[in-house]
């Protein structure tokens, strides 16, 4: 079932084009992730699909009812504004203080809820967000950039939470992300934006295809191998990517992706 | 009890300063000093318009506030610099005001009343309207006070929660226009925008939640109403700029205080 489509979106900021003729939608319980070079629309795709930004052209469609859960990429809180963490879980929907302990704990953010939130830490702060976003339990969870602020381990603990909540919940998960090792291990779909649509796919079918490498490169297809062993699949999944059917498909085993990187 | 002219006064200036509260809470986090300042200042305006067409001062006001408040957010949709243009706004509405009053004839007005408010002439029927639109704007803002919190803290959150950020701002907008124009006779125009943010920065050391900040908020503004009005009894001050002055005292306290949050 489909929870959100866009036809032909185009939003434009002040006469400068962030997305142009974009077709995208995602069903129940998808893992899709967005990736291109910044500026590409990224962040301006997850706002329309949530309905913050009105499109220029196109129309973007939501199931009526659809709970969206959203983590962006900053917040500015400031000084003026007292809030506390419980406070601010519970904007606007009231959660018991059992219920929002709970999800504290399951984020790895247990025990902050009367402390201020201007008084968190990058990462707690990330956490409390993630949290907020989890407790209105979700059909469609969208995270933009979400582990910014997070160190490794929380990164890693993070993902594998997304992970567990699909599995629980079913929730679809749409998101922006730049630890795309990680992503690429953990999505059904790529998308790849770069004001458009570049191409989109299975991951391994996207980090094969030309668009996707002329943004980023042969390097981080090395990275990828080390979470994608399959040497026989092909390649006709993407969009524009025909011509990359006869493709060589470098492998690289290795623990590192040594000068593939350079 | 009402026959006293103190007694009028002191239960008009603590209406406004309930209602001052929680919406001065917003000018404050949503930094809306400046466009408090336009829709104030329109009033003048919309007392000329009243006195030259006959009509209630309070209509006037209320629909020159609303007006203005109206016209300044349809500009900031559009992404314009607000600074400049809200300050444009803030000043041409004062100057066209005055200029306008001058031009009418056979009334002569004293317009120090709506400038600096006239807290000790408010009659039986000034009260009833004053608390009738404070508690208009009590019931507004408690109506909608999770989603106008929801959108002043994140437009994006409230949107992805399904509010609709500009409908949250009309509310604001609205609850602006209502208090200028039940606050003109009490402190003035041109000290409306210190009844809102005065008691709301006052209050801000002593809150831990949004809720503590507007409720703080209402306090200071009732204490300070009160006080300003015994100072004002006492050393033959006028009203409205000592109510304000008792509360920039209770600010210099709150600044001297340690934070709860």
């Amino acid at each position: 079932m489909t929870l959100v489509a866009a036809r032909g979106l185009t939003v434009r900021y002040g006469g400068v084009a962030a997305l142009t003729g974009v077709d995208f939608e995602i069903g129940a319980g998808e893992i899709v992730t967005l990736v291109g070079p910044n500026g590409s629309g990224k962040s301006t795709l997850l706002r329309a699909v949530l309905g913050a930004v009105r499109p220029t052209a196109g129309v973007v469609t939501r199931r009526p009812g659809l709970r969206i859960g959203y983590v962006p990429q900053k917040l500015a809180i400031d000084d003026r504004m007292p809030l506390t963490v419980r406070r601010f879980l519970s904007l606007p929907d009231r959660h018991g203080t059992t219920e929002v302990a709970a999800m504290l704990g399951r984020v790895g953010a247990a025990g902050l809820e009367t402390r201020q939130l201007i008084a968190l830490s990058g990462g707690q702060f990330q956490r409390v967000l993630l949290a907020r976003a989890l407790l209105g339990a979700p059909e469609l969870l969208i995270l933009d950039e979400a582990t910014q602020g997070l160190d490794q381990p929380g990164t890693a603990a993070f993902y594998q939470l997304i992970a567990d909540l699909r599995r629980e919940t079913g929730a679809a998960v749409l998101m922006v992300s730049h630890d795309l090792h990680v992503v690429m291990s953990a999505t059904d779909r790529v998308l790849c934006l770069n004001g458009h649509v570049c191409c989109q796919g299975q991951p391994h079918v996207v980090t094969a295809a030309p668009e996707y490498r002329a943004l980023f490169g042969h390097g981080t297809h090395g990275t990828m191998a080390l979470y994608q062993h399959e040497h026989d699949h092909a390649h006709e999944g993407c969009g524009h990517g025909a011509a990359a059917g006869s493709e060589a498909h470098p492998h690289a085993h290795g623990a590192k992706p040594e000068a593939a990187d350079a | 009890m009402l026959d006293d002219f103190l007694v009028r006064a002191a239960l008009a200036g603590i209406a406004v300063a309930l209602a001052a509260g929680p919406l001065g809470a917003f000018v404050v986090w949503r930094r809306m000093a400046y466009f408090g300042e336009a829709t104030a200042h329109a009033a003048i305006l919309g007392v000329a318009i009243a006195l030259g067409f006959s009509i209630s001062i309070f209509a006037g006001t209320l629909g020159a506030a609303l007006a203005m408040a109206l016209a300044v957010t349809s500009l900031s949709g559009r992404g314009l610099a607000m600074d400049t243009a809200l300050g444009v706004a803030a000043h041409a509405a004062l100057a066209v005001g005055l200029v306008s009053v001058s031009f009418l004839s056979g009334v002569r007005v004293d317009l120090s009343a709506y400038l600096f408010g006239d807290i000790l002439a408010v009659g039986r029927t000034d009260l009833a309207v004053i608390w009738a639109g404070a508690l208009a704007v009590l019931a507004l803002i408690g109506w909608r006070w999770t989603a106008l919190l929801t959108v002043t803290v994140s437009e994006d959150l409230a949107a992805a929660s399904g509010i609709d950020p500009g409908r949250e701002r009309l509310i604001l907008t609205v609850a602006l226009a209502l208090v200028v124009a039940v606050a003109i006779q009490v402190v003035g125009a041109l000290l409306i925008v210190a009844m809102l943010i005065v008691p709301a920065a006052a209050a801000r050391p002593w809150a831990r939640t949004p809720e503590a900040m507007a409720l703080i908020a209402s306090g200071i503004g009732a204490a300070a109403a009160l006080a300003g009005l015994w100072g004002s009894y006492q050393f033959d001050t006028p009203a409205g700029p000592s109510i304000v002055v008792a509360a920039s005292c209770a600010f210099a306290i709150g600044l001297a205080a340690p934070r709860r949050g």
